[in-house]
């Protein structure tokens, strides 16, 4: 197939390890710590945020692809992205506006997939 | 009689004793690989967007669209939960964990209704992700704009 043969295997092998690197660093903190899935969610999103602020995390996104996008810090960077980006063709409206413009897709598929699994999914029975 | 529960201290240090260790390489090992295996099926996810003529901001949203669907349904079937339970952060780090994140909550609380039971608990964890992710992005702007406009 043409597709498989237009693949970069070496950069399906990074972004394999950075993904999975940023992962162990998730999962360091959930065993070495007492931080909530909720939080160690919300600092993931945040420290992608500020990285990608500082204008650093395009330097992963670079080297790994969907190894930096994938995880939550991506979507952090991806919403800094957006809000400078906008910022740059509209000012300051555009602080308000780029974060969730560029984060759109997957914040409303979020909701709506969410919406819908939720709907067709049988509540647990628990056992006690 | 020593009894545990007589101070803050004390009482953690039981609890640190009874709890089970957990392993923590097994835990980092199954969370690298799942975890990279997740960013690698991103990774050709956009590869093949961008085969077809996508740009890479938008083969960057349908990766993200695809993996949160996905994510949700195997949520709903109760397949994800099977996987978290494995992978740990391996599953809760990359999109997928955001939007398990949805439908777990979503599914408990259906008994309580589809507005405030499903719709409502639906951002349980993934509110504060929002509020956080989406105030850091309008701060980051502001302060983009001493830059930009200057």
């Amino acid at each position: 197939m043409e597709f498989l043969q237009s693949m970069d295997w070496m950069q399906l092998l990074r972004c394999f390890i950075v993904g999975g690197i940023i992962c162990i660093i998730g999962q360091i903190l959930i065993d070495k710590t007492k931080l909530t899935p909720a939080r160690i969610l919300v600092i993931f999103v945040t420290t992608g945020a500020i990285l990608g602020g500082l204008g650093l995390y395009k330097y992963l996104i670079d080297f790994a692809g969907a190894g930096a996008t994938v995880p939550l810090t991506g979507f952090g960077a991806n919403l800094a992205k957006g809000a400078i980006e906008e910022v740059q063709n509209s000012g300051l409206l555009g602080a308000f506006i780029g974060g969730v413009k560029a984060s759109a897709g997957g914040i409303a598929a979020a909701v709506f997939f969410g919406y819908l699994a939720s709907l067709i999914a049988k509540p647990k029975i628990k056992k006690q | 009689m020593d009894n545990p529960l007589d101070t803050q201290e004390k009482y953690s240090k039981y609890v640190d004793k009874k709890s089970p260790n957990s392993p923590i390489l097994k835990n980092c090992f199954n969370a690298f690989w799942v975890g990279g295996l997740i960013c690698s099926i991103g990774q050709i996810i956009a590869n093949f967007c961008k085969y077809q003529g996508m740009e890479q901001q938008s083969a960057n949203t349908v990766v993200s669209i695809i993996l949160i669907g996905l994510a949700a349904f195997l949520t709903g079937l109760n397949i994800f939960n099977k996987i978290g339970k494995f992978a740990g952060a391996g599953s809760l780090i990359p999109i997928t964990g955001f939007a398990n994140s949805i439908v777990s909550p979503a599914i408990e609380y259906k008994s309580e209704g589809y507005v405030m039971g499903v719709g409502g608990k639906m951002f349980t964890v993934a509110g504060p992700v929002l509020v956080f992710g989406i105030s850091a992005s309008v701060i980051i702007g502001i302060i983009a704009t001493f830059f930009v406009g200057g």
